[in-house]
This record gives C-alpha cells, sequence and structure tokens, in this order.
C-alpha cells in the first residue's frame, strides 16, 4: 500500500508546459519532500498525483494501477492543504468524520476512529469546537486528523507548515515525522523551506521549473549535490559559490564551498582573506559575512562557538580542500 | 486550474442561464429589429409589408422625436448632478462619528425601497397637489402662491422625485467606498499639514472617483428607462416625455409596432453605449 | 479610526445627520402618518401632524374596496417565485464560473450583464406579442418568468461574487474526502454560502416586487400586484388622501422592513461587486 510511480508525466496550462514529462518512483511507506522555489511545480506535480489536476500526458500509477483517469475522491489518498481547508460550519468533529461519511463508513467505526485520532492529535477537547474557534497549530492537527481517519494510501501535504508562527512550525514538524514513524504510510511532501526538507525527508525531490534537479536523502543531497542549483538550495547559511579564476584553479567553471566548511583566522594565516561586515552570534555558531575577498561580493562562513571578530577586521579564510565541490559551466557537478 | 471531469460539469452546470437569457435575449431583439422593418399597425390594418429604413427615419423625424430626447437628457443629467453631489455631502456626514448613526442611515437608505409607483403617486397627490399638497401648505405659510408642480415645472417635479429615490443608492454606495479608505492615508496628510478641504479634494475625492463612476454609469442604465413615474404623474403630458416614454405610447398607445420597434433600437443603442463603459469598469474589477 | 472626538464636535453631526435623515425620511413618515386619519383630517389646513384621531379605517376600506390581499399574494408570488427560481438556475452557474474559471467565464458574466442593460421598452412589444401568442398575459407565471429573466444576470453575479470568496481549497479537500460533485455542492458549498444566498434572495426579491414596468404592462386583473394596485389609486382628487396612504403604507411596509436588513448586500448586488 502506498507505491506511487510517475510515468512521464507532464503538465500544460494552455501554451505554458509547467512540468515537462518526468519520471518519479515512491516507495511504501517513504516520506518523500518535493522542495523548490516558489513556481517550480511542486505544488501542481502533488496536485497531478492527487487527481486535483489532470495530468496532460503520462501515467500516475498508484498501488501497481492505473489511477491517470480517477477522480480524487477514488485514489484513497489524503491531502492537507496549506490554509488547512476545514469546514468552517462544522464540528472539528464532524470535520473528521466528513471523509468517514463520504465512504458511508457505519456510525460506531466512525466514532472509535474519530476518537482514536483526537487523542492522538490531542484533539479531544475540541472536538465540539468549530474551527474558527481553533488556533492555527490546532486547526494543523485537526487538518491531519481529517487525513487520518480515512487510513489513506498516502498522505499528501502541500506546505502545511508555511501558515504557522515560527516556533510552532518546528514543534508540528516534529509531531508530523513522528506520525510518520506510528503510521509507516507514505507521506509526500510539498515545501519551500529546504531545512523542512532536510530534517523531515526519507528522500528528497529537488525540483525547478518543472524538472527534477536530484533526488536523494538529505546528507546525499548535503555531500553530493548533483548541480550549481541543488547545491545552492540546501543547506543554511547557503553554500558560497565562486567563479572565475579561483575556480580554474580546481580545473572547474564554479566552485562551492559550504559556510562551515571555512576555517577562519587572524590576518595573514588564510589561503584567501577579506574583511568582516556582519557578525551574527547565535551563541552555538557565529556566521560572518566576509567582503572584500576578490571570490565573490561576499563569502559566508560559519565558525563553531563564539569568535571574536569585529566588523571591518581583516582575517583569513582556509576552505577544506576535500570539501570544495566542482561544476562545470552547465553546472552539473564534476566528479 | 481543474480537471476534465470537473470542467464539463461546470459546463453542463452553466447550461441553463446562458441558454435561458440567450433565448431572452436575442428572440426579442430579432422580434424587435424585424419589426422595425415593417409597416405593422395591429389595429389598422396589421403587417403592411417591408419598408426599408422608413421607422427610423420617421421616428427621428417625427415633431415629438428631439424634445423627447432633450427630456430624457434634462431628467437623467438633473437626477445624476443631484444625487451624486447631494450623495457625496451626505456620505461625508454619515461617515462621521456621531449618536444612533445606524437608524440615520436606516431613514437615508428608506426611499429606496419605495416602490416606484408608490412615490410617485404620494409625491403627486400628498406632496405636490396644489390645493391639498403639503407643499401648497407651505408656500401658503410663508405668504406665496402654491405651485402646479406637474404643470408649471413637471421636468423639475419629476427630477425631484426620482432624486429621492435614488439618492439613498448613491449615498449608500459612496459611504461604503469611503469606509474603504485607509484612514492612515488622511492621518498621512494631515501630518503633512493638508488641511480639511483639501484633504477632501486631494485623498477623498481621487478615492471614490471610481465610486462615482459606477454610480454615474448604473444610475444612466436605469434612469435610460424611468417609466413608473412619468406613467403615473404626468402620463407623459406637459413636456416630460421621455424616450422610454414615447416608445411606449408608439408601440402600445398608438399601436404603431413597426415605429415603436425602431425606436426601441434607437434606445437599445443608446443603452448599450453607457453600458460599454460601465462594463469596462467591472471588468478590469474581475481580473483583480 | 482610534481618535478622540469632541463630544460638542459629535453632538452637531447628530443634530445635522438626523435632521437631514428625517427630511429624507419624512414622506414615507407623512405617508404611514396620514393612513391613520379620516379623509378630512387629511387634508385639513394647516396639516395635522400627531394630534388626530388615529383610525385604522382607511385600512379596512382598502382592503374590501380593492381586495388588497389579492394584489399582495399576487406580489408574493412573482417575487419570490422569481426569485427562488432564479437561484436555483444560478446556483450551479456561478458555481461554475467562480470555481471553475476558463477563459470565457468573465466574458459570459459581462454578456449576462449586458442583457440586464438592455432597455425593457425596446422589446416591449416583442414580448407582449409573444404573451398573447403563448396565454401568458396577465398571467403569474409569465411574470415569474419575466422577471427572473431580468433578474437572473444580478442573481448570478451576486452568488458569484459571494463564492468567490470561498476558497477553493476548501472544495477540494471535500473532493479528496470522498466527496462527489452533488455531495460537494450539497454539504459544503451551500452551507459555507449561505448568508450570501439569503443576502442575494433578499435583495433580489425587493427588486422584483419594486419591478414596475413589466408588471404595469403584462398584467390586468387577474395577476396584477402591488405595483399596479397602487397605480390604479392614480386620481387627483385630495378626498382620498387617506385611503392613498393606507394602500401605499400596505405596499410598502413589507419592502422596507426586507431592506432594512439587505443595505449592505444592496451595495455590492446594484454594482455588481465593483463596490464593497
Amino acid at each position: 500500500m502506498g507505491r506511487i510511480t510517475l510515468e512521464k508525466v507532464s503538465k500544460r496550462f494552455g501554451d505554458v508546459e509547467v512540468i515537462p514529462p518526468l519520471d518519479l518512483e515512491i516507495d511504501e511507506g517513504e516520506f518523500v519532500v518535493f522542495v523548490g522555489p516558489s513556481g517550480c511545480g511542486k505544488s501542481t506535480l502533488l496536485r497531478l498525483i492527487a487527481g486535483l489536476e489532470d495530468v496532460t500526458s503520462g501515467k500516475v500509477v498508484i498501488d501497481g494501477e492505473d489511477a491517470t483517469r480517477v477522480p480524487p475522491a477514488k485514489r484513497g489518498l489524503a491531502m492537507v492543504f496549506q490554509s488547512y481547508a476545514l469546514y468552517p460550519h462544522m464540528t472539528v468533529r464532524k470535520n473528521i468524520a466528513f471523509p468517514m461519511r463520504m465512504a458511508k463508513i457505519p456510525e460506531d467505526e466512525q466514532k472509535r476512529r474519530i476518537e482514536q485520532a483526537a487523542a492522538a492529535l490531542n484533539l479531544t477537547d475540541y472536538l465540539d469546537r468549530r474551527p474558527g474557534q481553533l488556533s492555527g497549530g490546532q486547526r494543523q492537527r485537526v487538518a491531519i486528523g481529517r487525513a487520518i481517519v480515512r487510513e489513506p494510501a498516502a498522505f499528501l501535504f502541500d506546505e502545511p507548515l508555511s501558515n504557522l508562527d515560527a516556533a510552532l512550525r518546528v514543534g508540528m514538524r516534529l509531531e508530523i515525522s513522528e506520525l510518520h514513524k506510528r503510521l509507516e504510510t507514505t507521506m509526500i511532501y510539498v515545501t519551500h523551506d529546504q531545512v523542512e526538507a532536510m530534517t523531515m525527508a526519507d528522500k528528497i525531490v529537488v525540483l525547478r521549473a518543472g524538472h527534477i534537479e536530484q533526488v536523494g536523502s538529505p546528507l546525499e543531497l548535503y555531500h553530493n549535490p548533483q548541480n550549481v542549483f541543488v547545491a545552492g538550495f540546501i543547506g543554511s547559511p547557503k553554500m558560497n559559490l565562486i567563479e572565475g579564476e579561483e575556480a580554474a584553479k580546481h580545473n572547474a567553471h564554479t566552485i562551492g564551498i559550504r559556510p562551515e566548511h571555512i576555517d577562519v583566522s587572524r590576518d595573514g594565516g588564510g589561503v584567501w582573506s577579506g574583511r568582516v561586515g556582519v557578525a551574527e552570534h547565535l551563541g552555538s555558531d557565529t556566521f560572518f559575512h566576509i567582503h572584500e575577498t576578490g571570490l565573490a561580493e561576499t563569502i559566508t562562513v560559519r565558525a563553531p562557538g563564539e569568535v571574536q571578530f569585529k566588523h571591518g577586521d581583516q582575517i583569513g579564510l582556509t576552505p577544506r580542500a576535500d570539501l570544495v565541490h566542482k561544476f562545470d559551466a552547465e553546472g552539473l557537478r564534476i566528479v | 486550474m481543474a480537471t476534465q471531469h470537473s470542467r464539463s460539469a461546470a459546463r453542463l452546470m452553466m447550461a441553463p442561464a446562458v441558454f435561458l437569457l440567450l433565448v431572452w435575449m436575442l428572440v426579442p431583439l430579432s422580434m424587435t429589429l424585424w419589426f422595425s422593418f415593417r409597416r405593422f399597425l395591429p389595429l389598422r390594418g396589421g403587417d403592411q409589408g417591408f419598408v426599408g429604413f422608413e421607422n427610423y427615419t420617421r421616428f427621428v423625424s417625427s415633431s415629438s422625436f428631439w424634445p423627447a430626447v432633450q427630456t430624457t437628457l434634462i431628467i437623467v443629467v438633473g437626477i445624476l448632478i443631484i444625487t451624486v453631489c447631494f450623495g457625496i455631502l451626505l456620505s461625508l456626514l454619515l461617515d462621521q462619528p456621531m449618536w444612533g448613526q445606524g437608524i440615520v442611515r436606516i431613514l437615508v437608505i428608506a426611499p429606496f425601497f419605495v416602490m416606484p409607483t408608490v412615490s410617485a403617486l404620494v409625491w403627486k397627490n400628498m406632496f405636490m397637489d396644489p390645493v391639498n399638497g403639503l407643499l401648497a401648505h407651505l408656500w401658503r405659510f410663508f405668504g406665496a402662491d402654491p405651485v402646479v408642480w406637474l404643470s408649471d415645472v413637471p421636468i423639475f417635479s419629476i427630477v425631484m422625485i426620482v432624486s429621492w429615490q435614488w439618492l439613498p443608492f448613491a449615498t449608500l454606495i459612496l459611504l461604503t467606498a469611503i469606509q474603504s479608505l485607509d484612514s492612515e492615508q488622511l492621518e498621512a496628510a494631515e501630518m503633512d499639514g493638508a488641511p480639511v478641504l483639501k484633504r477632501f479634494w486631494f485623498i477623498i475625492l481621487p478615492h471614490l472617483s471610481r465610486a462615482i463612476t459606477i454610480v454615474i454609469l448604473i444610475q444612466t442604465i436605469f434612469l435610460l428607462s424611468i417609466f413608473a413615474e412619468i406613467f403615473v404623474t404626468t402620463g407623459g403630458a406637459f413636456g416630460t416625455r421621455t424616450l422610454t416614454y414615447l416608445i411606449f405610447q408608439r408601440v402600445l398607445e398608438s399601436q404603431n409596432v413597426g415605429l415603436g420597434s425602431a425606436g426601441g433600437v434607437y434606445a437599445i443603442i443608446l443603452a448599450n453605449i453607457v453600458a460599454l463603459f460601465l462594463m469596462r469598469i467591472v471588468g478590469k474589477n474581475l481580473d483583480a | 479610526m482610534a481618535r478622540a472626538v469632541t463630544s460638542q464636535r459629535k453632538a452637531i453631526n447628530t443634530v445635522v445627520a438626523w435632521a437631514i435623515g428625517l427630511l429624507i425620511f419624512f414622506p414615507i413618515l407623512w405617508t404611514i402618518l396620514t393612513s391613520f386619519k379620516t379623509e378630512a383630517q387629511a387634508i385639513a389646513s394647516p396639516p395635522i401632524f400627531l394630534n388626530f384621531d388615529w383610525t385604522l379605517e382607511n385600512y379596512a376600506v382598502v382592503q374590501e374596496r380593492s381586495n388588497y390581499m389579492r394584489f399582495l399574494w399576487n406580489s408574493v408570488i412573482i417575487a419570490g417565485g422569481s426569485t427562488l427560481l432564479g437561484v436555483l438556475i444560478a446556483v450551479p452557474a456561478a458555481w461554475s464560473m467562480a470555481f471553475v474559471p476558463s477563459k470565457r467565464t468573465k466574458d459570459i458574466l459581462l454578456w449576462m450583464l449586458s442583457t440586464k442593460m438592455l432597455p425593457a421598452v425596446g422589446v416591449l412589444y416583442p414580448i407582449y406579442l409573444l404573451f398573447i401568442q403563448l396565454g401568458l398575459l396577465d398571467s403569474r407565471a409569465g411574470l415569474v418568468i419575466v422577471i427572473m429573466l431580468i433578474n437572473l444576470p444580478i442573481i448570478v453575479w451576486m452568488l458569484y461574487t459571494y463564492f468567490r470568496e470561498i476558497p477553493g481549497e476548501i472544495l477540494e479537500a471535500a473532493r479528496m474526502d470522498g466527496a462527489t460533485l452533488r455531495e460537494e455542492i450539497i454539504y459544503v458549498l451551500t452551507p459555507m454560502a449561505i448568508p450570501g444566498i439569503a443576502s442575494t434572495i433578499l435583495l433580489n426579491f425587493i427588486l422584483a416586487w419594486n419591478e414596475a414596468f413589466w408588471t404595469l404592462n403584462l398584467t390586468a386583473v387577474n395577476a396584477a400586484p402591488l405595483t399596479a394596485f397602487i397605480a390604479s389609486y392614480s386620481s387627483p382628487e385630495g378626498l382620498f388622501f387617506a385611503k392613498l396612504s393606507a394602500a401605499s403604507t400596505m405596499a410598502i411596509a413589507p419592502i422596507l422592513i426586507l431592506g432594512w436588513f439587505s443595505q449592505k448586500q444592496l451595495v455590492r448586488g446594484l454594482t455588481f461587486g465593483a463596490v464593497k
């Protein structure tokens, strides 16, 4: 249950090809995250899987059966929307019961599942309230509850956390991850936030302009980005990308070095040198934005702990040679 | 953004409304066009065949055509000026803090809900009657001779009556527009040292311009076809025959359908010119 | 605006606004008052405002003489029937346009609007003729149809603007939850749109109630609603002031009450959503 295959799936809106033909394999029980900048087609891809949009060509196969022409209601998938999409005129209980009511599941079974879901999601006290009386996080949980009770083949999440404030987002991220561990159901999760992708996914699918740029586990993407786009997109703060003379020294068009892979030293002691601009002290780490390096406009460096450089200090930078990523003129990784 | 399935369902569900309106528009319209090219007197010989553009030229060259156009214009423009100007003043006033705002709003809006025949009759008899009308009493109280409203100043009287009915509409829409004005804009202007009149002229009025345009266009469309008010008060006498009323008389009173239909086509063209401007504004709003 | 307004200023506003409000409302007030006077008091000189002998006699006479109830019933049937029929036809259409918009949706909406702008007088004779042919002249069914058709564009538009405010994701959620199109409209869309549907019904009921072109021209005796009832009181004699007032009060009272509930929706409905 929960194996989804996309075969040469493409989507056009009029003359615009939003998704050129692509193939993708999602295994049973996997937590797959579609990540990419806004407008990359990740939500459209999710909606194609859901059946809320027709594919222009290609096949959507769910558990071995061609579901391309199957309406969304019959695909056995559940979706959690960005706006939660709760029914405002129904109580929490009725919201959660709605999919079971549509499936004509017997009342006592409905009741059992609602209570189970409510207990799991801390909603028991709120069952008789309406969505309007709930906080953002509670609404999110109701939306998840409504998805769980269907016992779907797979869960689809469309940027579910983007309407929550930062603190709540971290908590919900954990809850969704735990839910996945417990249910072991396939989940497909769309986000533009690479931190969410890195922390939650078994498998990340990086998308840009409808193309799959790379598919892999979070650490694969971190350590071996296949191209400049993935290199720049995955990781925070962003990887430093350097072109020109310095890159040529490595026989590459572009080289990339992550902020955490550069060591800092007092002036004179590094391979490169530059002047400290803004320093962000986080306690655990310190981020420096270094100017006047002759490499790129700004080089970001992440130094562990508290490092006492001031604005305007001249410092030395040393990249760790084995962790320099090399890319050719097309932006592809040089092995 | 939808699937094939929902798109075909949508087309199916739209069909009845579209079909009905299409029939409603095309059938009578083509009949009017057809009649307008024929000599058709149902009580005096019936349909006497095709006459080309004769009805069109006769309608325009008849002695009552230009007076009717003039009357229509005076009535429509007069009502527009009165309702828009007083509407702006009234909406500015109603936007101010006061006690019992809700009740005042209700009082001001009420005339819009009065049936046109009722308002025409009430004004005609109880207010404008030269002997027993309230206005006659008022005139006498100040020692003046009562005015015979509907025969001495018939157009002015009709403009008054209809303005009374439409002032609430203008006020309500302008009030809604004023209330949507961001108060920070006004406060910023006040901080910049703009006095009250300048704030009205440079901020409030431009903000209202769209609403004013809409009021003018919608009222024009409704006012061009004023009927009941004239039917009940003067019956088209004393120079109050508007284009609409003239056509009505040609068709139903003198039963000259061909001539009336030609007039109808003119009226349709006239209304469409106004409608075109309105639709452009409404259409723009749809994109937003 | 969180600004303290001096109570003096507020008092002036209040007095001016109330004065103007009462002035505008006065014709209606005067009509209602006159309806309770005797005919002699109604034309007394100088006019009497409140200290007259209140009587219900006029109402009784009006009902007796002209069978007010029949006209009222016709008005209710025509306004109610045309509105309900219109809503039934318009809900699916508005659903389609709001949630499955295509490139032509905008054109269709504007075209519908344009039919509303056809001057009635331009098609008076064809309709008159068709009504005679179809035996619909002076029938309630005929008026229900005509008035439904002239208000249908407004009904579609109003519903459309209300539906557009309902997020499409909620309907998609229903679809994901296994609801069919019918279930989606019945269980999700309609309950959410009830306030909008109610205001649409209200405003269109008022417009239909007050419609005074077709109701005057296509009725004689049987189907005549209150607009025609009042027009029949078109008498130049002052002797009938009190009865005229009673008849007028009866014709406008139901709608005044409904109208006060619908003031907000009025703006939206009559400007086709262009002013909110």
